[in-house]
């Protein structure tokens, strides 16, 4: 890896735009499923966010890697057995040494494969660029989703069980919000989240 | 049988409970019509890459390489959707232009690799693995019609504030679909 050759503008820039301007869950709505699923508790939002950057960060570089001699017809096949490959690798670390959290995962650590954001990486930037960047833009793509994962999970862990990553924050007292363990909580937090940043950055979206 | 088709659409229902293709579900239910050819693709998709999936997994089972399964059914599935959308271009035209581009679309649907997934980590006999595959993809079919059919009325009569244009309605939408689903099955911590 080197980066020091990578001019420092460049790199930044693949990086910002990744966490903020071209955010894959706020801008582009990609991943949703598991960015719903398992954002109810903070340990399982961190878990989640390393395992897809992880995986988009090596299958981007894989997929730029061997760019040239992918032929294009079978492109979509390919990057398939490649992040299956990494997908598999996350689930059976995850297994070995972190087996709790792989058990409230669940299903959703092989359904990396199907999240739309390192396809999406792969299929939008790593077919064109080399490795190096490729690598970045993984990686940024994949912390932009790590980051609204935990954000999420940080409204949705307290409320529903009154803890943070297993510590007791809400007062004894306290009426916990059942609906905010499961689908409809994040469901509501997600649209609210959406809602206030798109008034904030007053970039509507035009109904068709 | 039956309890597990009921469950599988209702108080288990794939998109509104277990948050699976959620994707698809949001970018193709402006209106109710393509949300209805999405879901019955998803339908003929997922129930055929389970049944062919089942077989293959006891394959592996038998000879002790079930840790690739992920890899060996995604390609599966790749497989079917390239094989079927072959298919019914050569005999069954209407259908084909019917479904149009939903067809490849489906490979990277959630749903599909996630009913594989179940009937592994819930030990499923072959004909349990076809009921819940079929409930769970006519499951999807309703709810992406459901979040359609309340989209169209709103595009029409709605009266947003701007910023909850688009997306943020259609999880606020889909909150309270969801709310409702939870009902079949009781709240609990």
């Amino acid at each position: 890896m080197n980066l020091i050759r990578i001019k420092y503008t460049k790199w930044f820039n693949i990086f910002k735009s990744g966490i903020k301007t071209n955010n894959p869950i706020f801008v582009a709505a990609l991943g949703l499923c598991s960015a719903l699923a398992v954002s109810n508790t903070v340990e399982n939002a961190i878990a989640m966010g390393l395992g897809v950057t992880f995986v988009t960060m090596v299958s981007s570089m894989f997929v730029s890697m061997f760019r040239n001699y992918i032929p294009s017809k079978l492109r979509i096949v390919t990057y398939m057995v490649i992040i299956s490959t990494f997908t598999i690798f996350v689930q059976k670390f995850l297994q070995a040494y972190f087996p709790d959290i792989y058990s409230s995962l669940g299903a959703y650590v092989g359904l990396i494969i199907t999240n739309c954001i390192v396809m999406g990486r792969a299929e939008a930037f790593a077919v064109k660029n080399p490795y190096r960047y490729s690598l970045i833009d993984g990686f940024a793509s994949g912390m932009g989703y790590t980051f609204v994962l935990v954000f999420v999970a940080l409204i949705r862990e307290p409320l529903a069980f009154g803890t943070i990553l297993g510590y007791q924050v809400m007062p004894a007292g306290f009426t916990l919000w059942a609906s905010m363990a499961i689908a409809p909580g994040g469901f509501f937090i997600l649209g609210i989240m959406i809602w206030i940043l798109r008034t904030w950055a007053k970039s509507y979206e035009q109904e068709v | 049988m039956l309890e597990l088709f009921i469950n599988s659409i209702l108080s288990n229902n794939i998109a509104l409970t277990l948050i699976l293709g959620m994707c698809p579900l949001i970018a193709i239910s402006t209106n109710v019509k393509n949300a209805r050819g999405m879901g019955i693709a998803v339908i003929l998709v997922v129930t055929i890459t389970a049944v062919i999936n089942y077989p293959i997994f006891q394959l592996l089972k038998m000879t002790g390489t079930e840790d690739v399964s992920l890899l060996v059914f995604i390609i599966t599935i790749a497989a079917t959707v390239q094989i079927l959308e072959l298919l019914l271009e050569k005999y069954i035209p209407s259908l084909y232009s019917a479904f149009g581009i939903y067809l490849p679309l489906i490979t990277v649907n959630c749903v599909v690799l996630a009913v594989s997934q179940f009937f592994v980590n819930r030990d499923y006999t072959y004909g349990q693995t076809t009921v819940f595959a079929l409930g769970s993809s006519i499951g999807w079919l309703l709810a992406i019609v459901l979040v359609a059919s309340i989209r169209e009325k709103l595009a029409v009569y709605g009266n947003l504030p701007k910023g909850l244009k688009g997306k943020a309605i259609v999880f606020m939408i889909l909150g309270i679909l969801a709310l409702a689903f939870a009902g079949f099955s009781g709240l609990s911590l």
